[in-house]
Protein backbone atom coordinates (compact mmCIF):
# COMPACT_ATOMS: atom_id res chain seq x y z
CA UNK A 1 0.00 0.00 0.00
CA UNK A 2 1.09 3.53 -0.97
CA UNK A 3 1.73 5.83 1.82
CA UNK A 4 -0.46 8.62 3.30
CA UNK A 5 1.40 11.59 1.92
CA UNK A 6 1.45 14.33 4.32
CA UNK A 7 1.78 18.49 3.72
CA UNK A 8 1.95 20.97 6.44
CA UNK A 9 2.44 24.58 6.13
CA UNK A 10 2.59 27.88 8.61
CA UNK A 11 1.04 30.84 7.84
CA UNK A 12 0.34 33.75 10.53
CA UNK A 13 1.50 31.66 13.53
CA UNK A 14 4.62 31.08 15.76
CA UNK A 15 5.89 27.73 14.46
CA UNK A 16 4.86 26.62 18.26
CA UNK A 17 2.24 24.15 16.41
CA UNK A 18 4.57 22.53 14.73
CA UNK A 19 6.66 22.38 17.49
CA UNK A 20 4.07 20.32 19.07
CA UNK A 21 4.22 18.29 16.07
CA UNK A 22 7.87 17.25 17.00
CA UNK A 23 7.10 16.55 20.52
CA UNK A 24 5.53 13.82 19.74
CA UNK A 25 8.21 11.95 20.50
CA UNK A 26 9.14 8.67 19.23
CA UNK A 27 5.16 9.21 17.75
CA UNK A 28 6.70 10.06 14.84
CA UNK A 29 8.15 7.10 14.13
CA UNK A 30 4.97 5.40 13.56
CA UNK A 31 3.40 7.99 11.60
CA UNK A 32 6.45 8.06 9.34
CA UNK A 33 5.92 3.83 9.16
CA UNK A 34 2.66 5.11 7.15
CA UNK A 35 2.97 8.60 6.13
CA UNK A 36 5.20 10.85 3.88
CA UNK A 37 5.73 14.27 4.92
CA UNK A 38 6.56 15.76 1.38
CA UNK A 39 5.99 19.80 2.39
CA UNK A 40 6.54 21.94 5.06
CA UNK A 41 8.97 23.89 7.31
CA UNK A 42 10.44 19.94 8.12
CA UNK A 43 11.29 19.20 4.45
CA UNK A 44 12.74 20.65 1.67
CA UNK A 45 10.21 21.21 -1.33
CA UNK A 46 9.53 23.99 -3.45
CA UNK A 47 6.10 23.53 -3.67
CA UNK A 48 2.87 22.16 -2.06
CA UNK A 49 2.38 19.04 -4.48
CA UNK A 50 -0.44 17.19 -6.09
CA UNK A 51 -1.87 14.09 -4.70
CA UNK A 52 -1.44 14.96 -1.02
CA UNK A 53 -3.84 13.02 1.61
CA UNK A 54 -3.86 14.99 4.30
CA UNK A 55 -2.96 19.55 4.74
CA UNK A 56 -1.91 20.25 8.37
CA UNK A 57 -1.63 24.04 8.37
CA UNK A 58 -0.93 25.94 11.01
CA UNK A 59 -1.60 29.97 11.33
CA UNK A 60 -3.91 32.27 10.77
CA UNK A 61 -4.51 33.43 6.99
CA UNK A 62 -2.98 37.18 7.23
CA UNK A 63 -1.20 38.08 3.75
CA UNK A 64 -1.48 37.51 0.40
CA UNK A 65 0.95 34.85 0.47
CA UNK A 66 -0.67 33.04 3.52
CA UNK A 67 -4.27 33.32 1.36
CA UNK A 68 -2.46 31.84 -1.81
CA UNK A 69 -1.20 28.82 -0.02
CA UNK A 70 -3.75 27.69 2.10
CA UNK A 71 -6.17 27.69 -1.34
CA UNK A 72 -3.45 25.67 -3.38
CA UNK A 73 -2.87 23.29 -0.11
CA UNK A 74 -6.68 23.39 -0.04
CA UNK A 75 -6.93 22.52 -4.12
CA UNK A 76 -4.50 19.77 -3.66
CA UNK A 77 -5.04 17.99 -0.66
CA UNK A 78 -7.99 15.44 0.35
CA UNK A 79 -8.25 16.13 3.98
CA UNK A 80 -7.13 19.99 5.79
CA UNK A 81 -6.70 20.12 9.27
CA UNK A 82 -6.76 23.69 10.87
CA UNK A 83 -3.90 22.78 13.48
CA UNK A 84 -4.10 25.53 16.59
CA UNK A 85 -5.86 28.21 18.03
CA UNK A 86 -4.13 30.91 14.82
CA UNK A 87 -5.71 28.72 12.03
CA UNK A 88 -8.61 27.55 14.51
CA UNK A 89 -9.61 31.13 15.86
CA UNK A 90 -7.04 33.76 14.35
CA UNK A 91 -5.92 34.18 17.57
CA UNK A 92 -2.93 36.30 18.36
CA UNK A 93 -2.43 37.61 15.09
CA UNK A 94 -6.22 38.70 14.95
CA UNK A 95 -5.61 41.07 17.29
CA UNK A 96 -4.49 43.52 14.86
CA UNK A 97 -7.76 43.47 13.02
CA UNK A 98 -9.42 46.56 15.28
CA UNK A 99 -6.89 48.61 13.44
CA UNK A 100 -6.07 49.68 9.61
CA UNK A 101 -3.92 47.92 8.53
CA UNK A 102 -1.87 50.57 7.28
CA UNK A 103 -1.75 52.64 10.56
CA UNK A 104 -0.69 49.20 12.29
CA UNK A 105 2.75 49.57 9.63
CA UNK A 106 3.28 53.19 10.33
CA UNK A 107 3.01 51.91 14.34
CA UNK A 108 5.94 49.35 14.43
CA UNK A 109 7.83 50.60 10.90
CA UNK A 110 8.14 54.43 11.45
CA UNK A 111 7.07 55.60 14.91
CA UNK A 112 8.43 52.42 16.27
CA UNK A 113 11.65 52.07 14.02
CA UNK A 114 15.16 52.97 15.84
CA UNK A 115 16.77 53.00 12.14
CA UNK A 116 15.60 52.99 8.65
CA UNK A 117 12.22 54.01 9.26
CA UNK A 118 9.54 52.95 6.39
CA UNK A 119 6.83 50.29 5.74
CA UNK A 120 8.88 47.05 3.69
CA UNK A 121 7.88 46.37 0.87
CA UNK A 122 10.17 43.91 -0.97
CA UNK A 123 10.16 40.70 -0.48
CA UNK A 124 7.47 40.52 1.87
CA UNK A 125 3.36 39.92 0.77
CA UNK A 126 0.95 42.80 1.48
CA UNK A 127 -1.12 41.88 4.41
CA UNK A 128 -4.71 41.07 3.88
CA UNK A 129 -7.12 43.93 5.84
CA UNK A 130 -7.73 41.51 8.57
CA UNK A 131 -5.95 38.31 9.82
CA UNK A 132 -8.89 35.51 9.76
CA UNK A 133 -8.85 31.72 10.95
CA UNK A 134 -8.37 29.11 8.26
CA UNK A 135 -11.70 28.13 7.70
CA UNK A 136 -12.60 31.69 6.77
CA UNK A 137 -10.40 31.48 3.48
CA UNK A 138 -10.97 27.55 2.66
CA UNK A 139 -12.90 24.79 3.44
CA UNK A 140 -11.46 23.07 6.92
CA UNK A 141 -12.16 19.11 7.40
CA UNK A 142 -10.85 19.04 10.95
CA UNK A 143 -10.11 21.79 13.56
CA UNK A 144 -7.66 21.68 15.83
CA UNK A 145 -7.82 24.26 18.74
CA UNK A 146 -4.88 24.68 21.37
CA UNK A 147 -2.04 27.43 21.56
CA UNK A 148 -0.69 25.20 20.64
CA UNK A 149 -2.26 21.67 20.83
CA UNK A 150 -1.21 19.09 23.06
CA UNK A 151 1.71 16.57 20.88
CA UNK A 152 -1.13 13.69 22.21
CA UNK A 153 -3.98 15.51 20.71
CA UNK A 154 -1.90 15.56 17.22
CA UNK A 155 -0.76 12.21 17.50
CA UNK A 156 -4.67 11.15 17.67
CA UNK A 157 -5.41 13.19 14.87
CA UNK A 158 -2.61 11.82 12.82
CA UNK A 159 -3.20 8.29 14.26
CA UNK A 160 -7.07 8.42 13.22
CA UNK A 161 -6.67 10.12 9.91
CA UNK A 162 -4.10 7.43 8.74
CA UNK A 163 -6.15 4.96 9.57
CA UNK A 164 -8.73 6.42 7.31
CA UNK A 165 -11.00 7.60 10.30
CA UNK A 166 -12.32 11.40 11.08
CA UNK A 167 -10.98 12.10 14.67
CA UNK A 168 -13.71 12.85 17.33
CA UNK A 169 -12.26 15.90 18.80
CA UNK A 170 -15.99 16.49 20.73
CA UNK A 171 -15.06 18.15 24.43
CA UNK A 172 -11.88 16.97 24.16
CA UNK A 173 -9.59 20.25 23.49
CA UNK A 174 -9.86 23.62 24.16
CA UNK A 175 -8.97 26.58 23.30
CA UNK A 176 -5.82 28.63 24.70
CA UNK B 1 -46.52 28.56 55.17
CA UNK B 2 -44.50 27.63 51.96
CA UNK B 3 -45.85 25.19 49.32
CA UNK B 4 -44.36 22.15 48.05
CA UNK B 5 -44.91 21.34 44.72
CA UNK B 6 -43.83 18.11 42.70
CA UNK B 7 -41.99 18.69 39.44
CA UNK B 8 -40.40 16.60 36.96
CA UNK B 9 -37.32 17.06 35.52
CA UNK B 10 -35.93 14.52 32.86
CA UNK B 11 -38.35 12.34 33.82
CA UNK B 12 -37.73 11.89 37.49
CA UNK B 13 -40.19 13.40 40.11
CA UNK B 14 -38.70 15.98 42.42
CA UNK B 15 -40.83 17.34 45.31
CA UNK B 16 -39.39 22.01 45.52
CA UNK B 17 -40.91 24.66 47.00
CA UNK B 18 -43.06 26.68 44.95
CA UNK B 19 -41.36 29.76 44.11
CA UNK B 20 -37.88 28.25 43.08
CA UNK B 21 -36.79 28.27 39.68
CA UNK B 22 -36.22 25.39 37.60
CA UNK B 23 -32.59 25.98 37.70
CA UNK B 24 -32.65 26.04 41.63
CA UNK B 25 -34.36 22.68 42.26
CA UNK B 26 -32.30 21.09 39.25
CA UNK B 27 -28.88 22.00 40.93
CA UNK B 28 -30.09 21.14 44.37
CA UNK B 29 -31.16 17.86 43.25
CA UNK B 30 -27.88 17.64 41.46
CA UNK B 31 -28.93 17.82 37.72
CA UNK B 32 -26.82 19.63 35.51
CA UNK B 33 -28.05 22.72 33.03
CA UNK B 34 -24.65 25.09 32.19
CA UNK B 35 -25.36 28.64 32.96
CA UNK B 36 -23.34 31.29 32.64
CA UNK B 37 -25.18 34.75 34.00
CA UNK B 38 -26.56 32.60 36.86
CA UNK B 39 -24.57 32.77 40.50
CA UNK B 40 -26.21 31.85 43.58
CA UNK B 41 -27.08 34.60 45.94
CA UNK B 42 -27.62 37.02 43.18
CA UNK B 43 -31.15 38.05 41.08
CA UNK B 44 -31.25 35.92 38.27
CA UNK B 45 -31.40 38.26 34.57
CA UNK B 46 -32.06 35.26 32.25
CA UNK B 47 -29.12 37.34 30.14
CA UNK B 48 -26.48 34.32 28.20
CA UNK B 49 -29.69 31.94 27.35
CA UNK B 50 -27.58 29.26 28.29
CA UNK B 51 -30.08 27.73 30.86
CA UNK B 52 -32.36 27.34 28.27
CA UNK B 53 -34.68 24.38 29.33
CA UNK B 54 -37.56 22.59 27.54
CA UNK B 55 -40.86 22.74 29.38
CA UNK B 56 -44.00 19.97 28.80
CA UNK B 57 -47.04 21.67 26.76
CA UNK B 58 -44.87 25.30 26.10
CA UNK B 59 -44.15 25.67 22.43
CA UNK B 60 -40.72 27.74 22.98
CA UNK B 61 -37.86 27.43 25.10
CA UNK B 62 -37.74 28.66 29.20
CA UNK B 63 -34.60 30.12 30.73
CA UNK B 64 -34.28 27.60 33.85
CA UNK B 65 -32.86 30.51 36.15
CA UNK B 66 -36.42 33.01 35.52
CA UNK B 67 -38.86 30.12 35.39
CA UNK B 68 -40.38 29.82 38.76
CA UNK B 69 -41.69 25.77 38.90
CA UNK B 70 -45.65 24.91 39.48
CA UNK B 71 -46.93 22.18 40.35
CA UNK B 72 -47.00 19.43 37.77
CA UNK B 73 -44.10 21.09 35.76
CA UNK B 74 -42.30 18.54 33.27
CA UNK B 75 -38.89 19.87 32.02
CA UNK B 76 -36.56 18.45 29.82
CA UNK B 77 -32.74 19.66 30.28
CA UNK B 78 -30.86 17.73 27.61
CA UNK B 79 -31.80 17.31 23.94
CA UNK B 80 -30.21 17.28 20.53
CA UNK B 81 -31.75 20.64 19.96
CA UNK B 82 -30.92 21.93 23.41
CA UNK B 83 -27.16 21.22 22.86
CA UNK B 84 -27.46 22.92 19.63
CA UNK B 85 -29.07 26.29 20.68
CA UNK B 86 -26.46 26.19 23.46
CA UNK B 87 -24.03 25.78 21.35
CA UNK B 88 -24.76 28.64 19.09
CA UNK B 89 -25.14 31.06 22.26
CA UNK B 90 -21.66 30.05 23.46
CA UNK B 91 -20.11 30.55 18.94
CA UNK B 92 -22.30 34.12 19.23
CA UNK B 93 -20.57 35.40 22.82
CA UNK B 94 -17.29 33.90 21.31
CA UNK B 95 -17.61 35.98 18.05
CA UNK B 96 -18.63 38.92 20.09
CA UNK B 97 -15.44 40.45 21.39
CA UNK B 98 -11.81 39.46 21.75
CA UNK B 99 -11.51 36.29 23.02
CA UNK B 100 -8.06 35.49 22.63
CA UNK B 101 -7.51 32.35 25.22
CA UNK B 102 -3.93 32.00 24.67
CA UNK B 103 -3.30 35.33 26.47
CA UNK B 104 -5.62 35.49 29.18
CA UNK B 105 -4.89 35.61 32.94
CA UNK B 106 -8.26 33.10 32.95
CA UNK B 107 -7.42 30.83 30.48
CA UNK B 108 -7.76 27.55 32.03
CA UNK B 109 -10.18 28.94 34.63
CA UNK B 110 -12.81 30.43 32.54
CA UNK B 111 -16.43 29.65 32.54
CA UNK B 112 -17.23 30.71 29.26
CA UNK B 113 -13.49 28.79 27.86
CA UNK B 114 -14.83 25.18 29.53
CA UNK B 115 -18.28 25.66 28.56
CA UNK B 116 -17.17 25.97 25.05
CA UNK B 117 -15.25 22.91 25.15
CA UNK B 118 -17.99 20.97 27.09
CA UNK B 119 -20.25 21.60 24.16
CA UNK B 120 -18.02 20.32 21.66
CA UNK B 121 -16.75 23.60 20.20
CA UNK B 122 -13.95 23.13 18.18
CA UNK B 123 -14.13 26.10 16.00
CA UNK B 124 -16.50 29.03 15.57
CA UNK B 125 -19.12 29.18 12.68
CA UNK B 126 -20.04 32.57 12.59
CA UNK B 127 -17.37 35.44 11.57
CA UNK B 128 -15.65 37.15 14.03
CA UNK B 129 -16.93 40.93 15.48
CA UNK B 130 -13.25 42.39 16.33
CA UNK B 131 -14.52 45.43 18.05
CA UNK B 132 -11.23 48.13 19.04
CA UNK B 133 -12.25 47.67 22.52
CA UNK B 134 -10.31 48.94 25.81
CA UNK B 135 -8.11 48.19 29.22
CA UNK B 136 -9.67 49.78 32.36
CA UNK B 137 -6.07 49.45 34.12
CA UNK B 138 -6.89 53.01 36.22
CA UNK B 139 -7.94 50.67 39.06
CA UNK B 140 -4.76 50.21 41.72
CA UNK B 141 -5.26 46.79 42.33
CA UNK B 142 -7.73 45.19 39.46
CA UNK B 143 -8.08 45.50 35.63
CA UNK B 144 -11.20 45.50 33.90
CA UNK B 145 -10.91 44.41 29.77
CA UNK B 146 -13.95 44.68 27.93
CA UNK B 147 -12.46 42.53 24.60
CA UNK B 148 -13.14 39.66 27.41
CA UNK B 149 -16.72 40.94 28.57
CA UNK B 150 -19.78 38.74 27.83
CA UNK B 151 -21.84 40.81 30.00
CA UNK B 152 -23.69 38.47 32.49
CA UNK B 153 -23.79 41.40 34.69
CA UNK B 154 -22.42 39.31 37.45
CA UNK B 155 -20.60 41.94 38.76
CA UNK B 156 -23.00 44.33 38.63
CA UNK B 157 -25.44 42.70 40.49
CA UNK B 158 -22.68 41.55 43.16
CA UNK B 159 -21.46 44.87 43.79
CA UNK B 160 -25.41 46.02 43.80
CA UNK B 161 -26.86 43.92 46.29
CA UNK B 162 -23.84 42.18 47.87
CA UNK B 163 -21.77 45.40 48.28
CA UNK B 164 -24.33 47.90 48.09
CA UNK B 165 -21.91 50.07 46.29
CA UNK B 166 -23.77 49.82 42.82
CA UNK B 167 -20.39 51.18 40.97
CA UNK B 168 -20.91 48.79 37.99
CA UNK B 169 -23.95 49.54 35.26
CA UNK B 170 -24.13 48.31 31.56
CA UNK B 171 -24.76 51.39 29.08
CA UNK B 172 -25.48 51.42 25.92
CA UNK B 173 -28.05 49.17 23.55
CA UNK B 174 -27.88 45.97 21.67
CA UNK B 175 -23.74 45.26 20.35
CA UNK B 176 -23.04 48.45 21.68
CA UNK B 177 -23.20 47.54 24.90
CA UNK B 178 -20.21 48.26 27.66
CA UNK B 179 -19.86 47.65 31.42
CA UNK B 180 -19.41 51.01 32.97
CA UNK B 181 -17.83 52.15 36.60
CA UNK B 182 -19.84 55.49 37.87
CA UNK B 183 -21.69 56.61 34.60
CA UNK B 184 -18.83 56.26 32.10
CA UNK B 185 -15.64 57.37 35.04
CA UNK B 186 -12.78 55.03 34.74
CA UNK B 187 -12.72 52.40 37.34
CA UNK B 188 -9.87 53.86 39.58
CA UNK B 189 -11.63 57.12 40.28
CA UNK B 190 -14.86 55.78 40.58
CA UNK B 191 -15.66 57.02 44.11
CA UNK B 192 -17.81 54.70 45.35
CA UNK B 193 -15.87 51.83 44.79
CA UNK B 194 -15.11 49.92 47.89
CA UNK B 195 -12.50 47.78 45.99
CA UNK B 196 -13.57 44.70 48.18
CA UNK B 197 -12.99 42.90 44.38
CA UNK B 198 -16.01 40.44 44.73
CA UNK B 199 -16.75 41.92 41.45
CA UNK B 200 -13.61 40.09 39.80
CA UNK B 201 -14.69 36.93 41.56
CA UNK B 202 -17.69 36.84 40.80
CA UNK B 203 -16.40 37.28 36.75
CA UNK B 204 -16.61 34.30 34.60
CA UNK B 205 -14.46 35.40 32.27
CA UNK B 206 -10.98 36.89 32.16
CA UNK B 207 -12.90 40.24 31.96
CA UNK B 208 -12.25 41.25 35.57
CA UNK B 209 -9.15 40.30 36.87
CA UNK B 210 -6.45 41.04 39.60
CA UNK B 211 -3.17 43.02 38.89
CA UNK B 212 -0.24 40.91 38.58
CA UNK B 213 -0.67 38.12 37.10
CA UNK B 214 0.17 35.75 33.85
CA UNK B 215 -1.60 33.79 31.42
CA UNK B 216 -3.87 31.00 33.00
CA UNK B 217 -2.72 32.42 36.25
CA UNK B 218 -5.88 34.07 37.79
CA UNK B 219 -7.93 31.98 39.55
CA UNK B 220 -11.18 32.95 41.31
CA UNK B 221 -13.00 32.19 44.50
CA UNK B 222 -16.26 31.64 42.93
CA UNK B 223 -17.94 30.68 46.17
CA UNK B 224 -17.31 33.83 47.97
CA UNK B 225 -20.67 35.56 46.38
CA UNK B 226 -22.76 32.77 47.18
CA UNK B 227 -21.44 32.19 50.71
CA UNK B 228 -21.72 35.75 51.88
CA UNK B 229 -25.34 35.92 50.46
CA UNK B 230 -26.20 32.87 51.91
CA UNK B 231 -24.82 34.09 55.40
CA UNK B 232 -27.38 36.78 55.20
CA UNK B 233 -30.30 34.49 54.49
CA UNK B 234 -32.88 34.44 57.38
CA UNK B 235 -31.83 37.84 59.13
Amino acid sequence: MDKVKIGTCWLDGCSGCHMSLLDIDEGIVAVLQKADIVFGPLVDADEWPEGVDVAVIEGAVSSQDDLKLARTARERSKVVVALGDCAVTGNVPAMRNGIPTRKLLERVYVEGATAQPGIPTDGVPALLKQAEPLHAAVKVDVHVPGCPPKPNAILFVLGELLEGRTPDLDSKLRFG
Amino acid sequence: MTEKVKVRIDGEVIAATAGQTILEVARANDKYIPALCYMEGLSAVGACRLCMVEVAGVARLLPACTTPVQEGLSVNTTSPQLHSYRKIALELLLVERNHTCAVCVSSGHCELQSLAQEHGVTHVRYPYNYPKLGVDTTHPRYVLDHNRCILCSRCVRTCAEIEGAHVWDVAGRGIQSRLVSELQRPWGEATSCTSCGKCVQACPTGAMAEKGWGVEEMTKRRTVVSRLSSMREGM
